[in-house]
Formats: structure tokens, sequence, C-alpha cells
């Protein structure tokens, strides 16, 4: 089965053709530039490098965000559009819980994250099980980085912390968490497209027409509105 | 000697420029197959406008929705396109984004050539989907973003001789339907109201200087707020119809003149009117009466005139006949030049 995996949700972009559980290619860059400008080309050289044409594609693999909005709905609707057009499921996998896959031999907890602004993280906490499942430990959210130090650190287990934006977070994370802190090197922080599409394999397809983003937050003009309305009653 | 047989051409047309998610299939340049409009208007007018972030949102949400629509009403499918034509601008960045990558990505599925297209060079070409159009023609469009005056030689080529030096056509009805506490969008509601109002308070005219197709309605619409916030002091009560169809009759008037103007001074053989604002009913009958045969106006019916992907369409079999092709590269441009973008096909 050949499977094109997406991911534009942050500032990697990435995407992966994996053959038969083979991944065959994967493009991957780390630079604040365009998304929508980039992917296509990006899609149509490592599928001519492949010898993969769109018709052998058999499942689309799509990182859903958390990110950033825009970033997110570029690849999903190009994800969305391309497995509408070639009549193939469409599996969209969490930006967090792709990237939570980068700890798969890390046995207590695993926290990835991506900055979010004003001391903000999109964020969720995972576990492998015994049967060699990854589990939510943490609902993912859109919360302040401390308050989930706080709790992590009344925890014995270490927590291996996963994001390309640690450095923005490494201090008050060492000074909160002490050693039970795992940070790995700079380049197991970066989304892999790879892993994205493994992990989407194995995963039942979404509903083409109502699959949406993952925000994991209200566009800023409807939580102000809502805030109104409260304050009305 | 039998005639070659030319084959017929359709194209599909998407347009997410604001706040509809629209596709349409339109046969030879002229002809509308099916034509799919996904309006956002009730999401947006508990925020009194668009909210790009939230128009964004419903894209993503409608884009595969609208596609399939479009195409079981036209009975057909992605193979029977010639071509992808997709709005790259101008409009709201994130809007125009979801447009662009749908396209892309459904072009490239299915091997399709990928046709970029002005958006204002839509509103134009909703007009050939009803008439053939003559050059020289004049085109004037009005519309929440955009007023201009633009005349065309030939097919795409655009010159403006004319454009709103501060507040769209659009934009000056929507704030003052908004100062009248009117309903978003305001211009219908205006427009029904002067229906039945009288013209009789005098606001501005900018006329500008006197060889000028240029507009401006920034003076008139601060008019219309003091004369509101003056009666109001005084403790009078303003007629709202007569208040609208006062500065109705304004807008109107100077839209007109200098439409007529120009048209006489280019000698262009139609003038065609585009954009939301040709939904208006009092611009269409100054017009018609304006121009009464003596030149051929052509306005769109209502469903044209308003954001859709049928005008897409029309403009990109143009734009595809004429050789435009977009590379994958294609991205959304919020600001993108009429003129350049005219350019392309000379190239
Ligand atoms: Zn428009």
């Amino acid at each position: 089965m050949n499977i094109l995996s997406i991911d534009t949700s942050n500032q990697t972009m990435g995407i992966a053709i994996v053959k038969d559980g083979q991944l065959a290619g994967e493009y991957i860059t780390n630079v604040k530039k365009n998304h929508s400008v980039r992917l296509m080309p990006a899609i149509d050289q490592l599928m001519r490098d492949t010898e993969t044409s769109p018709e052998d594609l058999k499942k689309i693999v799509v990182a859903k965000g958390p990110g950033s909005f825009t970033g997110i709905r570029i690849g999903l609707s190009t994800a969305k559009t391309m497995a509408w057009a070639l009549k193939i499921p469409v599996v969209a996998v969490s930006s967090l819980e792709a990237v939570a896959y980068q700890g798969s031999f890390f046995d207590q907890l695993i926290c990835p994250f991506f900055d979010a602004r004003r001391g903000l993280v999109y964020t969720g906490v995972y576990r492998w099980n015994a049967s060699g499942e990854l589990e939510h430990i943490e609902e993912e959210k859109n919360i302040m980085l401390t308050e989930l130090l706080d709790k992590l650190a009344q925890q014995k287990s270490s927590v291996l912390f996963l994001s390309q934006d640690i450095e923005l977070h490494r201090d008050v994370i060492t000074q909160t968490m002490g050693d039970k802190a795992i940070i790995p090197e700079s380049s197991h922080h970066v989304p892999r497209p790879s892993l994205l599409a493994q992990v989407g394999a194995d995963k039942d397809a979404d509903e083409l027409h109502t699959l949406t983003p993952n925000y994991l937050r209200l566009a800023e003009a409807e939580a102000n509105w809502l805030k109104q309305q409260q304050g009305k009653d | 000697m039998g005639e070659i047989m030319k084959k017929d051409q359709f194209i599909l047309g998407i347009e997410t420029s604001c706040d509809e998610t629209a596709m349409a299939i339109v046969k030879n340049g002229v002809e509308v197959v099916a034509n799919v409009v996904a309006s956002q208007i009730e999401s947006h007018k508990r925020f009194g406008g668009v909210v790009p972030e939230i128009a964004s949102r419903h894209h993503v949400e409608q884009i595969t929705i609208v596609l399939e629509e479009t195409f079981e009403k036209a009975n057909m499918s992605v193979e029977d396109m010639d071509a992808i034509a997709v709005t790259e601008g101008p409009g709201l960045v994130g809007a125009l984004l979801i447009g662009v990558n749908s396209a892309k990505a459904l072009a490239f599925a299915k091997n399709k050539p990928l046709v970029g297209v002005h958006h204002i060079a839509g509103h134009i070409y909703a007009n050939r989907l009803n008439k053939e159009f003559s050059f020289p023609l004049l085109a004037l469009v009005v519309s929440g973003g955009h007023t201009e005056l633009i005349v065309m030689r030939e097919h795409g080529s655009f010159e403006i001789i004319g454009e709103t030096r501060d507040d769209a056509a659009g934009e000056a009805y929507d704030k003052v339907a908004r100062t009248l506490q009117l309903p978003y969008p305001g211009g219908p509601h205006i427009d029904r109201l002067a229906k039945v109002g009288e013209a009789n308070i005098d606001f501005p005219r900018a006329w500008l200087e006197d060889d000028s197709y240029d507009f401006s309605f920034s003076g008139l619409k601060s008019a219309v707020i003091n004369t509101l916030h003056n009666a109001e002091q005084r403790g009078v009560t303003l007629k709202k119809e007569d208040v609208a169809a006062s500065f109705q009759a304004s807008v109107v008037e100077v839209l007109t003149a200098k439409t007529y103007k120009a048209a006489k001074e280019y000698g262009v053989k139609q003038v065609i009117v585009a954009g939301g604002v040709a939904a208006n009913q009092g611009l269409r009958n100054e017009l018609q009466l304006k121009f009464n045969d003596e030149i051929e106006l052509l306005i769109p019916p209502l469903d044209l005139c308003t954001d859709n992907a049928a005008m897409i369409a029309a403009a990109g079999s143009i734009a595809y006949d004429q050789g435009h092709r977009a590379g994958w590269d294609l991205n959304a441009n919020p600001s993108l030049d009429l003129e350049k973008y005219s350019l392309r096909g000379t190239l």
C-alpha cells in the first residue's frame, strides 16, 4: 500500500511516501518559509523521485494540528482535495501525537508541545502501554506550560519533552522538573513525516467531508463574542 | 468540406476570496453548467462583518462538499475538465489559500492544467455568461472592496482608468448602514429603504478633478454620519428612508456620471457593470436611464453579481485560451494587481 503523508502544521514542512511499510522518500525543511508555495512542488518532486504517480496512492495521512491555523489548513485542504479526487481514504493525525511517536523507545511519560505564545503551549501527555499502544495520559489542550509542568513535577516518572520550540522553554522546564526532564538533541524534536505515515497506516479513515483541523483554540472573534454573551446573562 | 468539429471546453472555477466557498463548471467560457455557492453570511452576521479567521475555517470545512455537489450537478467528473481555474487574488489571504491549495491538489491529482484568475477579471467576465463582449468596452466594478472603471480593448486586457482613492462604494454602504443600525450586510437594506425614501438631504458629491475618473466616498460617508449625529443632538429624528435615499442618490449620481463620461471618451461599444453593488436596484435603474439604448449596457443577473465561481471559470477560460498557466508554486496574492495580471497573457 502506498501512502503519502503531509505535515504543514508547524514550521517544519514534511512529506513522505511509504510503500508497503517501507519508506520510499521523505522531504523535510525546517525554515520559516511559505508552505503554500512549496508544498505542491515538493510533493511533485518526491513523487517523481520515488516513481509514484497520483493513481498509485492508496491513502493520504495528514497532520491536522494543533499548530499554525493557516499551516494546518494548507495541509488539510490539499489532503482532503487529493483524497477526494483520487477516491482514496484520508487519515488525519494529531500533530502532537505524531511527534509523540518520536519517543517510541521511551517507557515513561512523553510530552510533545508547540509554542502558542504568551506562555501558552499546545500540548498533551502520552505513554506507551504494555501492549505497545500510545496512550493519552493528558488530553491535548492549549494551556499555560507552567500549569502543566506543576502537574508533571508531582509525578514520579521522568518526562521526555519533544518540541521544536524547546529552547524557548528549556529553562522553566528544567527549573520545575529537575532531573525528571529528559530533553534530547535538537534533531529528535523535528516532526518526521515518515512517522506520521506510519501512525496513519494503522488508523481508520476519517469521514472526508466532515474532517476539520484540530485547532485546540477558538477563533479570537468567536472567543470574544462568547465572552460578551456570558457578560449579558 | 465539413467544418472541423471544435471540441467543447470545460473549466472548473474555484473561488474562496472572501466569505463564499464557490465552485462552478463553465462550458466554452459562456455557458454555466453548474454553479454552487456555499455562503457563510449567517456565521459572520453576529460579528457585523466578515471575520477572516472564521471565513478560512468555513472554507476548509466546505471545500470537498462543494466540489462534490458541483460535479454531481453537472453530472461530470474532473476527467472532463480542460483546466482548473482558481481565484489567486485579491482577497483575504487565509481564505484565498484554501481555494488555491485545493485547486493545486485537484490539478495535480488529475494531471490538469492550472490557471490563476484575478477576482475582478472574474466579476467582469460574469457578464460574458449573458452576452458576448464587443470591444472596446468599459467596466464599472463596484463591490465591498472595489470601485473601478476599467477599459478592455480585447479579451484578457484590463486598463484601469479610475479607482477609489479611499473607501469602496460597497464599504461606504456598509458603514452608513451600520450607522443607521441596519443589519449586516447593509447594502441591500439601504437600497430597499432608498426606494421608499425621499432624497431630500443634500449630501456632497465628490467629483474630484475635472478630468479624473477616480472616486472618493469617505467624505460622503462622514457627511452622512455627521448629519445623523447633529440631528440627534438637536433632538431631531431623520427618517432612515430619507437618509438612505439621499446617500444612495449621491453614490449613484457620481458612479453614473463618471461611467457615462468615460464611455463617451473611450468610444466603447458596451458598458458592463460588475461586482456586488451591481445588484443595487437604484444603480441599475439610473444607469439604464442614462445609457438608454445609446450604448449597450450589460448588468449580470443578481446571482452572478455577488461572488461566485462561474465568473472565475469564465475568466479562466480566456486566460487558458491565451496560454496562462500556473505552476505548483501558485500562491494566494491578497493584493494582486489587475493590470500586471492582464499582461501575463501577452508575455
Ligand atoms: Zn467580489
